[in-house]
């Protein structure tokens, strides 16, 4: 299942990232095929969602070049929607769930111009998707976790974009949850969509991606998960808990 | 009263009070959004020493020339934060207080040098501590206004930029918006909300101008707009009963009688609030535990709910509450006041099933039974 050579949605190159000079990323590099689901794996602290911000070039880079289909990230806008860490949110803030996804639609229209009917529409259809349409005047501070993570999902949909980056997108929701989440993410690759996702789920890698990259701190490897996800490989990322961590089948693929 | 209010003087102080209440209150339910509370405290303790600085400068005591050097300090000090931030290891709010207290004693410093001094020009500095509204004239609040203005119609403008850097700022940078530049922009609109107060509530209260308002206004209200509409009609109509309120008991200072007034506001909204407010709360545990069929049936569809672990929120049949009811209990009506308090909902025809709130509330239900039994 792998995508021909120059079928990048998005190319990482000697990445490195530090926080007050401790680094987090070294060196990594990474290709991300078009249209495919790719995981990043790896132990807390392997600077999984570091990788992802630096990508989206909300932390700054020491060195690297990122680039997303073949031309230099530059600013963002329409490329890449991006799905934060649920627990990053200050879910308290004074929205309902049709006005929360409806910023999904505020990059488009750039600076000073304001969102009317057309980007409320588009909001209610992307909340639709996510099958949360009875919620739409809910305050969001009202919400469970698994619909939170929903909601996230619509604001990232309701951009169109071709590229979808998520960070932890099934950590901490209920189980109808996870299944309908994954089920958008194979329908979107279906579509030709590029999905790039920090998970922790050993056990459902291979289940639910078609690529996975090991990282820790370092970048172990990268590609189909057939060829990568492999016990050694997992050892190297994970040191010596790996055993506990991924014995049996699920290393082995499916 | 009729008379008090055709006083001149009055009109003017409680016209300056209100355009302060109103750009405040609307200015800072972003700051308070984006749990920035602090900023406004230590910016308008920063403006100290620009109004001394600006005042050895020029010999002036002009209002515009004052503004100027607190807006110049307070934008200085958002810098100095910025810097101390990026390259250090200090955590953001340690390094505010830091400039809150190095900016406000450098200050208060430079104002007792001064007051050393033979000549008398420098009398009137002290004032910008707690404010002298009385002082106010008609040119002043014509200068407050147009601040005012300017500042509101670039809030208006910015809406929804400013919306996002308080509700997820990460995300709209991946929008492609520049969140930094909504930033600076939060920051100079609150410098110039805080100039505004300068001379009403002056540089210590002047936190409460920004923070009150806002706090109150976030109880009654879950959007945004009413809370920012609601945060300027508070500040402004505190700011006007803080003149009358001080004009009619001699000696009473204006400033601090309108954040007294705000501060009422903001227990009231704590206490009283529907939803958020603490009696509310109260009556709604209370009343939990009061009501002898609802919590039952809430423990039945709980315990259903358990047997479909992946899909909590399927639904039940009514016959089956029933039939797990006393005889006398009106199963339906039960249903729909539990759906009221948002504990159970409806989720096709006769088919109930606990909310996720409904589900916590019998988990603590279940806790608490537990550790009675325990003693």
């Amino acid at each position: 299942m792998g995508a021909a050579e120059g079928d990048w949605a998005m190319e990482v190159e000697d990445l490195t990232v530090a926080y007050a000079d401790e680094p987090v990323l070294w060196d990594v590099d990474v290709k991300v095929p078009v249209g495919q689901r790719m995981a990043i794996v790896g132990p807390n602290g392997a600077g999984k969602s570091t990788l992802i911000k630096a990508i989206l070039g909300l932390v700054p880079a020491v060195a690297g070049e990122v680039r997303v289909f073949g031309r230099p990230r530059g600013r963002l806008g329409g490329q890449i929607a991006y799905v934060p860490q649920r627990s990053s949110l200050a879910w308290d803030f004074p929205t309902d769930v049709e006005d929360f996804v409806t910023m999904g639609t505020y990059g488009q229209l750039g600076w000073w111009r304001r969102p009317g009917q057309p980007q409320r529409e588009a909001a209610r259809r992307a909340v639709q998707e996510v099958g949360m349409q009875e919620f739409l005047t809910r305050p969001i501070a009202e919400l469970s976790g698994g619909q939170q993570q929903r909601v996230l999902l619509a604001r990232a949909l309701v951009q169109k974009a071709p590229i979808l980056v998520l960070d932890e997108p099934f950590q901490g929701v209920d189980a109808p949850t996870e299944r309908a989440i994954v089920a958008l993410l194979n329908q979107l690759a279906g579509e030709g969509k590029t999905i790039l996702a920090v998970h922790h789920d050993l056990q459902t890698v291979a289940e639910y991606f078609d690529w996975v990259a090991l990282l820790n701190i370092r970048l172990i490897a990268a590609g189909p998960v057939a060829e990568v996800f492999t016990e050694d490989n997992l050892r190297v990322t994970f040191g010596g808990r790996v055993g506990v961590l991924a014995g049996g089948r699920a290393v082995t693929g499916r | 009263m009729l008379e008090l209010l055709r006083d001149h003087t009055l009109q003017v102080v409680a016209a300056g009070a209100g355009v302060l209440g109103l750009t405040a209150g609307a200015l800072g339910s972003f700051a308070v959004l984006r749990r920035q509370s602090l900023l406004g405290d230590a910016l308008s303790h920063a403006a100290l020493p620009g109004i001394v600085l600006a005042f050895l400068l020029t010999g002036s005591k002009a209002p515009l020339t004052l503004m100027l050097g607190a807006a110049a300090a307070g934008w200085l000090g958002t810098v100095a934060v910025g810097a101390v931030v990026r390259r250090s290891r200090l955590p953001y709010d340690s390094a505010l207080g830091m400039l809150l207290s190095v900016f406000f004693g450098f200050g208060l410093v430079l104002l007792t040098v001064l007051a050393k001094r033979p000549d008398a020009a420098q009398a009137g500095l002290k004032t910008f501590l707690f404010g002298q509204a009385a002082a106010l004239l008609r040119r002043d609040v014509a200068t407050m206004a147009v601040l005012a203005a300017i500042t509101l119609l670039l809030l208006l403008a910015a809406w929804k930029e400013l919306k996002l850097l308080a509700c997820d700022a990460p995300f709209g940078e991946s929008l492609g918006l520049a969140m930094g530049r909504a930033e600076a922009l939060l920051r100079v609109l609150l410098v110039v909300a805080i100039v505004i107060g300068l001379q009403t509530v002056g540089v210590v209260l002047m936190a409460a101008m920004l923070v009150a308002p806002a706090v109150a206004a976030r109880q009654w209200t879950g959007r945004l707009g009413p809370m920012v509409a609601l945060a300027g009609a508070l500040g402004a109509a505190g700011g006007v009963a803080g003149a009358v309120l001080s004009s009619m008991v001699p000696r009473l200072p204006t400033g601090p009688t309108v954040v007294l007034i705000l501060s009422v506001a903001v227990a009231t909204s704590l206490v009283l609030a529907p939803h958020r407010g603490l009696l509310w709360r109260w009556l709604r545990q209370r009343r939990t535990r009061r009501a002898p069929h609802l919590d039952p049936l809430l423990m039945h569809l709980y315990a259903l709910s358990l047997q479909h672990p992946d899909d909590p929120e399927h639904g039940h049949r009514l016959g089956v509450l029933r039939t797990m009811s006393p005889r006398e209990v009106d199963v339906p009506a039960a249903l729909e006041a539990l759906a009221a308090r948002g504990l159970a909902q409806r989720v096709g025809e006769g088919l109930w099933a606990p909310t996720w709130l409904g589900r916590r509330e019998a988990e603590k239900a279940l806790q608490r039974e537990e550790n009675a039994d325990v003693r």
